[in-house]
């Protein structure tokens, strides 16, 4: 699904984020990204969303050298991205407005997207949003804020969903009951997800193979496998919270 | 918010402002009464004489005056929030152009009135271009600072959605420049008005200023000066009922709760 070959990145010159870097991921893959902040991770996100253009190196995503935000990936940030002025409803139906504004143009849009406003209403049923459908993104609390934003990103069907730091700002009941729910909807239809996080719990959770990335310059894919993944009550798992364990001293080198 | 509570809180604010009106206007009458001088009719004798004028040559001086504040009003709108836009999405523009607002903005336009009149006449052209720079700037800065706000993950995450440009304009850019408009608007309408009033005492035939010098410095006809203050205020008071409406009607959510 993707393909991230001799990848260099860099900020400012001489102190490369990413150099020479390579990392493949499969189709239908669930991955976290774990690190200190610093370290690149959301970088390697935003590259991967082609909001961002690497130095040298390049990154296919699908089989197609990636130059511009796919329509078919969908990105999820921290502080929900949601329009201040749209309602609930406005908010998750913005990527079809926007769709609509362009046209099937291929590059703004998808040639063929069959994505309706009877979409919108489902996904803000799925996700509970139906009482807040009519509130402000203002109105609501943070939990409510990303699942909006969750709504607004998969009612555009994408096949592939990265997510930065999508649960870092909200209490710890509801990231698990988000995580949990994010494990459900990966499942359910068939995406290929990226999760960045700094934290170790949620990197456990929510990665079948984890991508631990260290002080800059990255050089080469250091990725653990998760045997514990998609465990039912994995939280008290024994095998997750070794994963949890080894994660942290290999964080703290 | 529900909408009867909504409807509930516009009727109180509505009896509010006509309690406070009723109270200005008698407070007016006692005065009135107390100095008992040509030069302070009372409201009674100066609403006759509104009524009264307003059959004659009144309305014309008000749709003139209108005119002008519209005119600017629209020309401001059009030329500062573009710009004012760009300017708080594009750092190095700004970093350029700060400097030049930072000496031009709080200059007091007015002062300028002589030098326009000099270069643009004594028509419209210069009234309405005074009145355009006092709004221009108010505009642009708060645009600029308004679109300044917008975090860059947002546009992000708009863009991941399969913005461009033009949809960042239309879906991003431009509903957030709205209240930044209108607040400016707000803040300067005030402003706006009692620079038209100076304006139109310069070598003109028309408009409200004029008239509320005509009638009280040189036909000495109090009661008709005063309607002309009257009708100068009701044109403020209108164009800030106005922005007000307007506000709530396009920004409801800042007034959600």
């Amino acid at each position: 699904m993707i393909q991230v070959r001799n990848l260099t990145f860099e900020y400012t010159t001489d102190q490369p984020v990413f150099h020479d870097f390579n990392w493949s991921i499969n189709k239908g893959e669930a991955w976290t990204i774990l690190g200190p902040s610093g370290c690149g991770k959301s970088t390697l996100l935003y590259l991967i969303a082609g909001l961002r253009q690497s130095l040298s190196g390049e990154i296919l995503v699908d089989g197609e050298q990636l130059i511009r935000p796919r329509p078919q990936s969908g990105l999820i940030i921290q502080d929900y991205g949601l329009l201040p002025w749209a309602t609930v409803r406005d908010n998750v139906r913005l990527g079809l407005d926007i769709r609509r504004f362009y046209g099937p143009d291929g590059k703004h849009a998808p040639f063929e997207g069959k994505v309706s406003d009877a979409d919108v209403t489902f996904w803000l049923e799925k996700l509970g949003l139906k009482e807040q459908a009519e509130k402000f993104s203002g109105q609501i609390s943070g939990g409510q804020r990303q699942r909006c934003a969750i709504a607004r990103t998969l009612v555009l069907q994408p096949d592939l969903l990265l997510m930065d730091e999508p649960f870092s700002s909200l209490d710890a009941p509801t990231r698990e009951s988000l995580q949990n729910l994010m494990i459900e909807l990966w499942q359910q239809h068939n995406l290929t997800m990226i999760t960045v996080t700094h934290l170790i719990e949620e990197a456990a959770i929510l990665g079948q193979k984890i991508l631990l990335l260290n002080e800059p310059p990255n050089l080469t894919a250091n990725v653990i496998e998760n045997t514990s993944f998609d465990k039912p009550d994995i939280r008290s798992d024994p095998e997750y919270l070794h994963l949890c364990q080894i994660l942290r001293e290999k964080m703290s080198k | 918010m529900s909408n009867l509570e909504g409807e509930n809180v516009k009727v109180m604010r509505a009896k509010a402002v006509l309690l406070a009106l009723v109270l200005l206007l008698l407070l007016w009458q006692v005065l009135a009464w107390i100095v008992n001088l040509a030069i302070l009719p009372s409201p009674w004798e100066v609403g006759q004489t509104l009524i009264r004028e307003l059959g004659r040559d009144l309305p014309g001086h008000f749709l003139a005056s209108f005119w002008r504040v519209f005119a600017s009003t629209l020309l401001a709108i059009l030329f500062a929030s573009p710009l004012g836009l760009m300017l708080g999405q594009s750092k190095p523009l700004n970093r350029f152009f700060a400097p030049v607002i930072y000496l031009l903005y709080p200059i007091p336009k007015v002062v300028l009135l002589p030098i326009v009149v000099l270069f643009l006449g004594i028509g419209d052209v210069s009234k309405i271009f005074m009145i355009f720079l006092i709004l221009f700037f108010q505009i642009l800065v708060l645009v600029r600072d308004q679109a300044a706000t917008l975090r860059p993950e947002l546009i992000q995450s708009v863009r991941s959605l399969g913005a461009g440009r033009r949809a960042l304009f239309r879906y991003v850019y431009f509903p957030a420049s709205i209240p930044a408009i209108l607040t400016a608007l707000r803040q300067s309408v005030g402003t706006a008005v009692a620079v038209l009033y100076v304006a139109e005492l310069f070598a003109t035939q028309k408009g409200l200023g004029y008239y509320i010098y005509l009638k009280g410095s040189n036909l000495f006809d109090y009661p008709a000066m005063y309607a002309g203050v009257v009708a100068m205020s009701v044109l403020g008071f209108g164009l800030y009922f106005v922005v007000d409406w307007l506000e709530r009607k396009l920004c409801p959510w800042q007034f959600a709760r």
